[in-house]
């Protein structure tokens, strides 16, 4: 079954990239999204009837050099059902949005085919996606993460008439491969270390890695820091984070449905997605964990405050989708991967949900962009606008305090807040809850500008605006529930009950026999059954059933992958520590999204003209943020213009003077030289001739005296 | 003289007295109506000697005490020798038949010419190395000049024979010096006599030696009568004088290095190394001014012999094998490119321009592939058989630390490859002019085809020559 998933985008993809001159358009974009409904509800199947016990697939042997193997698998595990049923669905959903959003299209010319193009190309994300999220070792996980990078640049640059477009395209691939380097050292790195690119082998050996050093660059490191870092940077890139975040807002160049599938839920989760998988190697990384945690919060204040002045709409959203990326980091960091995950989850849907919301705004504004231009949206529009307040609220987190009764986005954010707190980082906690404010006031404002007021810009369009069809709604429609409702059905077992996290999951919750690493980390596989109620009691069973493993193990036997889709170590109680967060570490992001909803209110309803007049106060502050902290500025100064400066320096200088000019030097003028000497020595006239065999002779005579019979 | 010196020398009197005979029944009836007749028949008694040779196996023997030698390595020199000059002969018959050249003398003289090349490549001695180089040399001096009406070709034979005799009074010079240091002639003599080092008289007659022998392979500074000859003489001579003499005047040199100076290699080598870098740069510099395809030719020969040189220059046993691939290759390759001169003419008129190849591929699409095929091979390009030769020089040259003379060659084929490449240029993207409107005859065609063929396939194992050449090199270099 798992394999029909696997392989029903890539045959979708094949026949309508190839074939779609012989069955036709409709009949390409039709067969795409019949295939991938196939995919979305094997998923559901899959992860309905999951019971937790790791399961391995192997297809074929894909690489078979010296101790480098690499199977073609499928590793089925509560990670891979998550991101199978993330995946197919939203793609399958976008896949039907598209239908009607990729109709008709001013940037191509009539009578040009570009759909069953840009449905080949979604499928085949759809397969790289899922090749990346079921391997079950590194260098398949690589080949899904290029597959995808390279689908993603496809995507971006659609539009291939737009220059923008080409140039975000670019970026985007040049900006990835920053992060794909540290991520392919790190795959080369884990291969020199354990001999081995599979998952088991690296987790039952990651204990060890977590105790040994390795030499990188100009000194020792602790053997799982380096290799986490690395692996991090890659997964830094392919989730925008700090510093390799540049790429995303540019991407919005794609077509709007790419920027739901690709840029909001799926391939930029493919980071989280790393680190949880991993967990095994990060639960012995200390320090890459803390850094994962610094980056992370720092994204998410970061994005959160540049999404607050950015005026185009799809904008804004990627910039929430950069923010929230940061919080699922932070979630990982503090050693929670499933809480990550839950908001990988809830996140898919709500932020699908708003792309395709604001997919449908633009669609409705003949593809306008510019919120100013929007406003009074509500009376025209009203299915959209509904779905889409329904993202915001879940978005911003509304729900109530101290329940588990809310949308989606309030109980994954809030979980992830409160593990911030319970990781005992107040850098972290304090960022996200900042982030949480801007991030309701940003969705505020979208809202507001979007839907309330009055209309602004070209009357024209206003005038003809109009709801889109049922196939762009359908999906709307779909991922509103899932908006709505995902974080109350999922609380449970990723994080609010033990007991059922770990059923889900699949974690030994009693003795911890399967770990045994040896060297007194036995206990490895240990996830201490501490419900939050009784807490207080059971560390010191937890503590007991490692002393049990550790015996047991004795540091004889190959080493043993911990059981469990996810690993979290002997030591690693914020779970617990988050259950029993304070009240007013619950209760403060519900504050900071009533603050953000209301400062929105004042700025856009009640006082249009505020905004304007803060911005001209506050004018530094306004530009930095407007200008997205300069960063692209930054960069454009410190690699862009020397790289290129060093590039026409060795174009003009390098290859034009020295190069040309020394061979041209050489073959028009040294050479021409002697020839022509060589020609004017050849006089026709025997007493020359004779002349030189006696010079020769003369010469000879003294080089053999001077230099030869040295031996 | 015994019964067995002259089963030694069995071959050399075969052909000598076949020459013989056919000079005097030619004189005595029909003069040149016969001179086809003793064209083919010339042509088969080198082949089948040639193949004789080639098939006979045998250790090493002297003859008439130590002045003849017949070994792997002599045998390889005469089967070379005899093979090349019977296709260089068979080419040509066309040719001077049309050109109304064909007189009977000219295979006769060709014949002798090869008997006193074997007897240069089996020289023991001084003296019967002098004799061998002016039989050889002197039926040279007639063939060029064979055209007697024509000023260009009795000026090149002139010339040829004014110089031939100043180097062969060197040669002899450093002979005399020879004998005057060592006390003796013979090549076994002498390598006694140095022994304990050579006296610095001896080893002034050994360059006055070398410098005898390097006119005759015509490397730098003694080079200078090739241009000239190679462009006055007529075609099929100047295909001559480029194969069969070259090796045997390559060979003797190895021979006389190898065998009588063998205890001075580092006095030698570095005079051979100086000679091979000045000739494959001087070929290759000079050959670019070049409009002629003669005198190109003549270049190129001279670049060639430079890098045939460097094989010798190493002083080793895989320096020598070396150089016999190489000057086998270089014949096989010159004798097709020299079968396609052979062809070029307009208007019944033989051509020599290079220009005149403009747009060739047009025309004759087939014969201009086979001709890209020599040029690049020429010019060592990889895949062909001529890279390989040039590899195996440059390989033996390394393998000798002559790492500068390696890189001089590699340098020196850089630049050479110029000219052929321009001659393909001229054949596939030149501009359209006056075409070329001669034909082939059926025995040149072949001789093209096949030499191009064996480039190609050649580089399976290289007509398993390289054995052969192992085993020559390991009877003169022990």
């Amino acid at each position: 079954m798992t394999s029909i998933i696997l392989f029903a985008p890539l045959i979708g993809a094949l026949i309508a990239g190839f074939g779609w001159r012989i069955i036709g358009e409709q009949a390409a974009q039709y067969l795409t999204t019949g295939l991938l409904f196939l995919a979305a509800l094997l998923s559901w199947i899959v992860f309905l009837g999951f019971d937790g016990e790791t399961q391995h697939i192997t297809l074929f042997r894909w690489i078979d050099s010296g101790t480098l193997t690499a199977d073609w698998g499928i590793r089925l595990d509560r990670l891979t059902a998550i991101m199978l049923i993330v995946v197919t669905s939203v793609s399958s959903l976008v896949h039907l949005y598209s239908l009607g959003y990729m109709a008709h299209d001013d940037n191509f010319k009539e009578g040009e085919s570009y759909k069953p193009r840009f449905f080949a190309y979604l499928s085949f994300f759809t397969f790289s996606m899922l090749a990346l999220v079921t391997s079950d070792n590194l260098v398949q996980m690589f080949f899904g993460w290029e597959g995808v990078g390279v689908a993603s640049y496809l995507l971006i640059g659609f539009y291939f008439r737009k220059p923008s477009a080409n140039a975000a395209a670019i970026k985007a691939f040049v900006v990835n491969r920053v992060g794909d380097f540290g991520f392919a050292l790190g795959i080369v790195g884990l291969f020199w270390m354990t001999d081995s690119v599979s998952f088991d082998v690296i987790f039952a050996e990651s204990s060890r890695l977590g105790s040994e050093t390795m030499h990188f660059l100009w000194r020792d490191w602790p053997a799982a820091d380096v290799l986490g870092v690395l692996l991090f940077i890659g997964a830094m890139g392919k989730s925008a984070q700090f510093i390799l975040h540049t790429w995303l807002p540019d991407a919005m160049e794609g077509p709007t449905p790419v920027s739901a599938l690709i840029h909001a839920a799926t391939m930029v989760t493919a980071g989280v997605f790393l680190v949880c998988r991993m967990s095994p190697l990060f639960e012995y990384a200390p320090y890459a964990k803390q850094m994962i945690v610094f980056i992370g919060a720092t994204t998410a204040f970061f994005a959160a405050t540049v999404g607050l002045v950015q005026n185009d709409i799809k904008r804004v959203i990627a910039y929430s989708t950069c923010s929230q990326l940061g919080y699922m980091f932070v979630a990982a960091g503090v050693g929670v991967y499933s809480v990550a995950m839950f908001h990988l989850l809830t996140h898919a849907f709500f932020k699908a949900m708003l792309f395709l919301g604001a997919g449908s705004v633009i669609h409705a504004m003949h593809h306008e962009q510019d919120m100013r231009n929007y406003g009074g949206l509500r009376k025209k529009i009203p299915l959209t606008y509904y779905a889409m307040l329904i993202g915001t609220l879940a978005i911003t987190g509304v729900g109530i305090p101290l329940t588990t009764i809310g949308f989606a986005g309030f109980l994954s954010k809030d979980a992830i807040i409160e593990s911030a707190w319970a990781g005992g980082t107040g850098y972290a906690f304090w960022s996200l809850v900042i982030a949480a404010l801007f991030t309701s006031f940003y969705s505020w404002r979208l809202m507001f500008m979007t839907f309330f007021g009055k209309p602004r810009g070209d009357h024209h369009a206003h005038e003809h605006a109009h709801e889109s069809p049922g196939v762009m709604l359908v999906p709307l429609g779909v991922l509103a529930v899932g908006a709505a409702l995902a974080g109350m059905v999922w609380y449970g077992p990723f994080f609010g009950d033990h007991d059922k996290l770990n059923k889900f999951f699949a974690l030994p919750s009693h003795a911890a026999a399967e770990a045994g690493a040896g060297e007194g980390h036995g206990a490895a596989a240990t996830e201490a059954p501490a419900g939050a109620d009784h807490g207080a009691a059971e560390p010191a069973a937890a503590d007991h059933a490692g002393a049990d493993a550790g015996q047991g193990a004795e540091g004889h036997g190959p080493a043993v992958a911990p059981e469990g889709a996810i690993f979290m170590g002997p030591d690693n109680h914020v779970i617990e520590h988050a259950h029993e967060a304070p009240s007013w570490v619950k209760v403060s992001p519900f504050i900071a999204m009533l603050i953000g909803l209301f400062t929105a209110w004042m700025f856009y309803i009640v006082n249009p003209a505020l905004p304007g007049r803060l911005a001209a106060n506050q004018r530094p502050l306004y530009l930095f943020l407007l200008n997205k902290w300069y960063v692209d500025e930054i960069y454009n100064w410190a690699f862009v213009r020397p790289a290129r400066a060093l590039g026409r320096f060795l174009w003009k200088r390098g290859d034009g003077s020295v190069i040309d000019g020394f061979l041209n030097g050489v073959a028009m003028g040294i050479i021409p030289f002697f020839t022509r000497l060589a020609g004017r020595w050849q006089s026709g006239y025997i007493f020359s001739y004779a002349f030189a065999m006696v010079i020769g002779i003369a010469v000879l005579i003294t080089w053999m005296v001077l230099i030869g019979g040295n031996g | 003289m015994t019964q067995t010196d002259l089963s030694v020398i069995l071959p050399e009197i075969l052909l000598a007295v076949f020459a013989m005979a056919a000079l005097l029944g030619a004189v005595y009836s029909g003069k040149d109506k016969l001179a086809t007749l003793i064209t083919w028949a010339t042509v088969v008694v080198m082949a089948v000697l040639g193949v004789w040779l080639a098939l006979s196996r045998g250790g090493a023997e002297t003859a008439f005490h130590g002045m003849f030698i017949d070994d792997a390595f002599a045998r390889y020199g005469k089967v070379t020798i005899l093979l090349s000059a019977a296709a260089v002969l068979a080419i040509s018959e066309s040719y001077m038949t049309r050109r109304g050249l064909l007189r009977f003398e000219y295979p006769i003289l060709v014949a002798l010419a090869a008997v006193g090349m074997m007897m240069m490549v089996s020289a023991g001695d001084l003296m019967s190395l002098y004799m061998g180089l002016e039989l050889q040399s002197l039926s040279l001096y007639v063939v060029t000049s064979i055209r007697r009406d024509s000023e260009r070709s009795t000026e090149a034979g002139l010339k040829y024979f004014v110089l031939g005799a100043l180097a062969s009074g060197m040669l002899l010079y450093g002979a005399s010096l020879c004998y005057g240091f060592a006390g003796t002639t013979s090549f076994e003599g002498i390598v006694a006599a140095t022994a304990e080092g050579a006296p610095i008289g001896l080893l002034f007659g050994l360059v006055f030696l070398i410098t005898g022998l390097a006119f005759k392979v015509s490397a730098v500074p003694f080079h200078m009568w090739t241009p000239d000859v190679y462009e006055g003489a007529p075609t099929p001579v100047t295909a001559f004088l480029a194969t069969a003499p070259k090796v045997a005047a390559m060979l003797l040199l190895a021979r006389l290095m190898q065998d009588a100076f063998s205890q001075v290699v580092a006095d030698w080598s570095q005079v051979l190394a100086l000679i091979s870098v000045l000739s494959m740069f001087l070929g290759a510099i000079a050959g670019i001014g070049q409009t002629n395809i003669k005198r190109l030719m003549a270049y190129s020969s001279i670049s060639h012999m430079g890098f045939a040189m460097m094989g010798l220059a190493a002083g080793t046993q895989t320096g020598v094998q070396a150089m016999l691939v190489y000057m086998t290759i270089y014949v096989t390759m010159n004798i097709g490119t020299f079968a396609f001169i052979l062809s070029m003419s307009r208007d019944g008129q033989p051509v020599t321009e290079i220009a005149s190849l403009n747009m060739f591929s047009k025309r004759e699409p087939l014969k201009a592939l086979a001709m890209l095929v020599l040029l690049f091979s020429l010019a060592g390009v990889p895949p062909l058989v001529g890279f390989f030769g040039k590899w195996w020089v440059l390989k033996a040259a390394v393998d000798a630390n002559l790492f500068w003379l390696a890189v001089g060659g590699v340098v020196a084929s850089v630049i050479g490859a110029f000219y052929y490449l321009r001659i393909v240029y001229y054949m596939y993207f030149g501009d359209e002019g006056d075409a070329l409107d001669g034909t082939m005859t059926p025995v040149p065609w072949l001789a093209l085809m096949g030499s191009a063929l064996l480039m190609l396939v050649g580089v399976v194992n290289l007509f398993g020559i390289e054995g052969m050449a192992a085993a020559a090199a390991a009877a003169l270099v022990p």
